[in-house]
């Protein structure tokens, strides 16, 4: 699998580290219930999913990638649902 | 049909013109008293506890592919006790109790073969671990030993034991454990719940969860709707999905864990050995294939298929640990859709919904898991009380924090466990 960050270009996956699903933190205040959804539960869509990788042997940044998780496929998280230039590979 | 010697010899005699489907292959009814989503090895053995310890014989099991296609069908076979933490170690040591009555039980040769599981240990800490894993597994009531460097060499003299990064000073190791066939246990569940009359029904789709009134009713399959008081999700790998169809968000991440075999080798492992550097395990299956894995390909994926980072990975443990099979070509190598928890524990509870009920989030734990998951799910649907074994395994513990099982202590990231 290569994943495309958007200061580097396409790059092997070993550079990069997995956080997991990109979703919005509650602010400090919010409610228990609202920050157990946050911490534990996921859509964990079969399609489309929008998480968060470090590309820490590459430049460092946290980046915001959209993937296909039953394929592998990098999606251009600006033009939302296009291929971007990984199509078919894994 | 019963399964013995003396049938086997006739069989043989008679050029085995009798033998007969393991089950039946009905058409769905309109209704039943509950309904089982998933036909692997938990939802089977739900089925056939359901069926045998509470008398529910007006049962359907539906499958979307065929029996036993999923993680039971792709698996690296081990059977073990050995947990740490309360809850979980309890759970296990029932499952190994029903794993050891098995074939019995189900007159199926489910060839559970209790060779033995060796964690090596490589330094100070991790022995330090093991001794103390040893005396919880032991005062479970469970058995575990500490060999070190000398015996452990007389009984496994091909690892590695001097090698530079990762030297081995011993195991801690469990004389039950052992592997089984995993096909055949989700096939000596099935005939087992088929012959009481549990009716299991493949390419039959759930499409959706009808719920009334806070109260399931029932589901939608692609072969019509069934009604039903009870539904029971036991959809390893898709347990996401199929509770969204009833409107639940799970506290659940899927990954994909990856599995291989070698070519059919000599007799050269005679254990389950996992090396821990590198979280490898490894046996050899009765064929001569070496069957191992490590760790998750660690991003979230419904892709039956790994990457090769973890493969090379995989590979270099193997030949730290025993680089006598440096030369074995692989066969084989596959991967499995896992329900990963933010503990690393899996989910035996009701739901919000009443009479909807949740078996998930096995991790990669799942197939030693498969008798007890599926003995104490069904006393769950048929008593709405959890079983003692299993009583830890609440769907709420995330949101209140309280009796979390996370055996790793990675915290509360799902691909970490």
């Amino acid at each position: 699998m290569r994943l495309l960050c958007p200061i580097c270009g396409e790059r092997d996956r070993r550079e990069f580290t997995y956080r997991g699903a990109a979703v919005a933190q509650p602010a400090p205040e919010a409610s228990a219930a609202e920050w157990h959804a946050y911490v534990h539960l996921r859509d964990n869509p079969a399609g489309p999913l929008e998480e968060w990788w470090h590309h820490q042997q590459g430049c460092g940044a946290w980046v915001k990638l959209r993937r296909d998780t039953t394929t592998h496929q990098m999606l251009d998280p600006l033009a939302g649902q296009t291929p971007a230039t990984t199509a078919g590979r894994t | 049909m019963r399964f013995s010697g003396l049938r086997i010899l006739r069989e043989g005699l008679t050029g085995n013109r009798g033998w007969g489907p393991h089950w039946r292959s009905p058409d769905p009814k309109a209704e039943y008293d509950a309904v089982i989503i998933g036909g692997g090895g938990h939802g089977l053995a739900t089925a056939y506890y359901l069926a045998k310890e509470h008398g529910l014989t007006n049962i359907a099991v539906l499958e979307r592919g065929y029996l036993g296609g999923g993680n039971v069908g792709r698996n690296t076979t081990i059977v073990r006790a050995n947990y740490y933490l309360p809850g979980n170690s309890e759970f296990y040591s029932h499952s190994l109790k029903l794993w050891e009555g098995l074939e019995q039980e189900l007159n199926y040769n489910a060839m559970m073969s209790q060779r033995g599981i060796l964690n090596v240990f490589h330094n100070d800490g991790q022995r330090d671990a093991a001794v103390r894993r040893a005396n919880a597994i032991i005062n479970q009531g469970d058995d575990a030993e500490i060999l070190y460097r000398d015996r452990l060499r007389a009984m496994v003299p091909d690892l590695n034991y001097d090698n530079n990064r990762f030297p081995i000073q011993g195991a801690l190791l469990q004389r039950r454990a052992g592997t089984a066939r995993h096909d055949a246990v989700a096939w000596g569940y099935a005939r087992g719940a088929d012959q009481r009359g549990v009716d299991l029904i493949q390419n039959c789709e759930v499409t959706g969860i009808r719920v009334e009134a806070g109260q399931v009713v029932g589901v939608e399959t692609r072969r019509g709707p069934i009604r039903a008081k009870k539904v029971a999700m036991a959809a390893a790998g898709r347990s996401s999905q199929v509770a969204a169809m009833a409107g639940l968000t799970l506290p659940i991440e899927s990954h994909v864990l990856q599995a291989f075999v070698s070519e059919g080798l000599k007799p050269i492992i005679d254990h389950v050995i996992t090396f821990a550097e590198g979280h490898l395990y490894i046996s050899q299956s009765d064929k001569g294939g070496l069957v191992f894995g490590s760790y998750l390909d660690l991003y979230a994926s419904y892709a039956a298929r790994g990457n090769l980072p973890m493969v090379e990975h995989t590979m270099e443990a193997c030949v730290a640990m025993l680089p006598a099979i440096g030369k074995a070509r692989l066969l084989r190598s596959w991967g499995g859709i896992m329900d990963m928890t933010p503990d690393g524990s899996p989910i035996i509870d009701r739901t919000p919904i009443e009479g909807l009920y949740l078996n998930a989030g096995w991790c990669y734990g799942g197939f030693k898991a498969t008798p007890a998951s599926g003995h104490c799910f069904a006393h769950l649907i048929a008593t709405d009380r959890p079983h003692e074994a299993a009583a830890a395994y609440r769907l709420d513990r995330f949101e209140t924090g309280h009796g979390l099982m996370d055996e790793e202590a990675t915290g509360a990231q799902h691909n970490l466990h």
